[in-house]
């Protein structure tokens, strides 16, 4: 089988004596979905912030096309191509939609200064193809609604050529149709090959949408199984019990 | 009485689509109206004596000192973080360069006083100092996460005093002749030089609000209605001409003159007379403003200052080096420290010790009256200056009207607490935070 896009390996990362993640492994091949279950507080958002250079892991190893990788911050991150949406939008609110999807990357004239133009731009032309409702352009994001945010966010990720893209409940804030426009999202990015991660509570939107889930609970992986072989019954018996079927264990 | 209204009620809604087609801030004509309004007061109550070209002229030389250490509070204050030791800064950086001049360059270097180096000399130094000691602040905040309150508090003790031991508590003067040339009255560019200032300023505005239309045209946004371009140019070639005539119509004592005459040695001709014009100081106000609103605007560095001031777990997360970032911001208000240091110690001709005391409140102040938010992400360059000038405005011309310092005192604090009522209010009208 080929490399892994992404190996977690062994990963653990405390916050004073409480283990939120304990010795996980997970992997992600490319244009594969990976959905992260779990209940509140299972240690999800913790293990992809790891990957996202958010915290820094207490021990483990993470490998990006097989290739141990160091991330330590989220310049790190971004140098192997991996965008994440967080569960907390993470945009400034005092910035229009343009300033937040390219803080950090800003387009800049030849004398070094902002393209806001160019940037506004570009950021049209995105937002055209992930929410053609969306013409708030120039006011500052506190402003928009939860929904709109949260697409200023998913453009931000997809915009940039992720390889690996980390999406931490991206539908939390959805209404219907904007929930199916990211589904249809996933399934377009997946087909390019970009491997994702989904964490997300919806079990329906993980059977339809993965294609194996690894399931936590308090920090520890439970298992990780073929969406295909198993039904909304069995998911939700491992995040319950925090135990994985017998016939199914190992999916991978 | 509804009669009365109705008819108030229809130009006020003309007026707001006008301002809206023309795209100004109208948080900014607030503050330029209240300024008017304040001036007019004054004008009244002292018969005529506060508008006159020589007041509007120490009016602008008393506020450039506050008015370039306000400019770089409004970065510490958009990043979430507060400055109280820029008196103390500015009072050390300006005994470092009174202490450059009168020993270190003259003396131990041995270039004697009145070389031509020495006022360079003691400004880069001084400079320097100031951007070491806010760089230094920068890092106990940024690095080891003390909040900026504490340092900067602990900052106004001691860097008070480290100025009081670097001069052994003298006052130490008079300071360099070159060097007193950015105190203001001593440093004028005359009426020729202040017409020349105001053309090139006039065509450099026209040009960037020329600019920024091409840049807005060349990607088919939507730009404003020609005309409203052109009354914005008007309105700012009159603004900035029309301060350059007043300026220009404050001319030199006839006597003053005449000594400038003997002192060269040559005799007055009958009927001379020659304008101070714009000062150097304001000059270097007029730079810092341009080059501080160019960084928040269109730099890198001001993208990040402001979005880590809106939610700095964002800024971090988006790659931004935040703690790097509060080195840069402390050690940009510690440079302007030092900057205003050479202005306020020039137009006093020597360095003494209470030199720029209570100057925090000052700079603070003018800064919040100018419309940054102390919740931080939200302030501006220009606001910041206006507020300045608000202040100073108010302290002098109470001063001119004759009400006891205590009352002052009581009266600044009153407006400061007022204007920020004024803007929440505001910000809650127009829905923005
Ligand atoms: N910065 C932090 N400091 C201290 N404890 C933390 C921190 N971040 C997470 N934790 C703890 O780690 C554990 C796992 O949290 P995490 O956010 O990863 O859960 P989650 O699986 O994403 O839950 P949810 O479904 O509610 O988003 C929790 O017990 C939480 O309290
Ligand atoms: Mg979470």
């Amino acid at each position: 089988m080929a490399t892994p896009l992404v190996e977690m390996r062994d990963i653990s990362i405390a916050f004073g004596g409480i283990k939120a993640v304990d010795h996980v492994t997970v992997d992600l091949y490319p244009g594969e979905v990976v959905g992260l279950l779990g209940h509140n507080g299972a240690g999800k958002s913790t293990l992809i912030k790891c990957l996202s250079g958010a915290y820094q892991m207490d021990s483990g190893q993470i490998l990006i096309d097989g290739r141990p990788a160091t991330i330590t911050n989220p310049r790190d991150a971004r140098k192997y191509n991996i965008e994440t949406i967080y569960q907390t939008l993470a945009l400034a609110d005092n910035l229009d939609a343009a300033s937040n999807l390219f803080l950090g990357r800003e387009l800049t004239t030849p004398l070094g200064f902002l393209d806001d133009a160019r940037m506004e731009a570009e950021t049209r032309k995105i937002m055209k193809r992930l929410n053609p409702n969306f013409q708030r352009f120039s006011t500052p994001v506190a402003s928009l609604s939860g929904g709109q945010r949260q697409s200023v966010a998913i453009a931000r990720a997809v915009y940039f050529n992720a390889r690996i893209l980390i999406m931490d409940e991206p539908t939390a804030a959805l209404g219907v149709a904007e929930t199916r426009m990211v589904a249809e999202l996933i399934q377009e990015l997946k087909r390019q090959g970009i491997g994702i991660f989904l964490i997300d509570h919806d079990i329906h939107t993980v059977m339809e949408l993965c294609d194996r889930a690894s399931v936590m609970k308090n920090g520890k992986l439970v298992g990780t199984i073929r969406v295909r072989d198993v039904t909304e019954d069995d998911l939700l018996s491992m995040i319950i019990l925090g135990k994985t079927p017998e016939a199914l264990t190992d999916g991978a | 009485m509804t009669d009365a209204s109705s008819v108030h009620a229809a130009p006020e809604q003309q007026r707001r689509t006008l301002l809206q087609t023309l795209e100004l801030d109208t948080r900014l004509l607030g503050m330029i109206g209240a300024f008017l309004v304040i001036s007019l007061a004054f004008h009244l109550m002292t018969d005529g004596r506060f508008l006159t070209p020589r007041n509007i002229f120490n009016l602008t030389i008393q506020t450039v000192s506050v008015a370039i250490m306000a400019t770089g509070m409004v970065f510490v204050i958009v990043t979430r973080h507060i400055d109280l030791s820029v008196g103390s800064l500015l009072a050390t950086a300006s005994a470092v360069m009174a202490m450059m001049q009168t020993q270190v360059v003259p003396n131990w270097l041995g270039l004697g006083l009145g070389h031509p180096l020495v006022p360079w000399l003691s400004i880069a130094v001084g400079l320097l100092a100031g951007a070491a000691i806010g760089a230094f602040h920068g890092w106990l905040v940024g690095y080891l996460t003390i909040p900026a309150f504490i340092v900067t508090l602990g900052g106004l003790l001691v860097w008070r005093n480290v100025a009081w031991y670097l001069t052994n508590g003298q006052t130490i003067g008079p300071l360099d002749p070159t060097f007193q040339k950015f105190g203001g009255i001593n440093g004028t560019l005359g009426a020729t030089g202040s017409w020349v200032l105001g053309l090139v300023a006039v065509a450099t505005a026209l040009w960037a609000l020329w600019q920024a239309r091409q840049r807005k045209q060349a990607h088919g946004f939507p730009v404003k209605p020609v005309w409203a371009e052109i009354t914005i140019g008007g309105l700012v070639t009159v603004a900035i001409l029309g301060f350059v005539a007043i300026l220009n119509a404050y001319e030199i004592p006839a006597r003053k003159l005449a000594r400038m005459f003997e002192a060269r040695g040559e005799v007055m001709p009958e009927g001379f007379a020659a304008a101070y014009g714009v000062p150097i100081s304001v000059l270097l106000l007029l730079a810092v403003a341009v080059v501080m609103t160019l960084i928040a605007r269109r730099t890198r560095l001001g993208r990040y200052i402001f979005a880590t001031g809106g939610n700095p777990d964002a800024a971090a997360l988006s790659g931004i080096n935040t703690r790097l970032l509060t080195v840069k911001v402390f050690a940009l208000m510690g440079f302007l420290c030092a900057l205003s240091a050479v202005v306020a110690s020039a137009r006093l001709a020597n360095h003494s010790n209470d030199i720029g005391t209570l100057d925090e409140l000052r700079v603070i102040a003018a800064a919040v009256i100018g419309g940054t938010a102390l919740s931080g992400g939200l302030g501006t360059i220009h606001g910041a200056i206006l507020g300045a000038l608000i202040m100073q405005s108010l302290q002098s011309g109470m001063a001119m009207v004759g009400v006891d310092a205590p009352l002052q005192n009581i009266v600044v604090g009153v407006v400061l607490v007022l204007a920020v009522l004024i803007d929440i209010i505001y910000r809650r009208r127009t829905g923005e935070n």
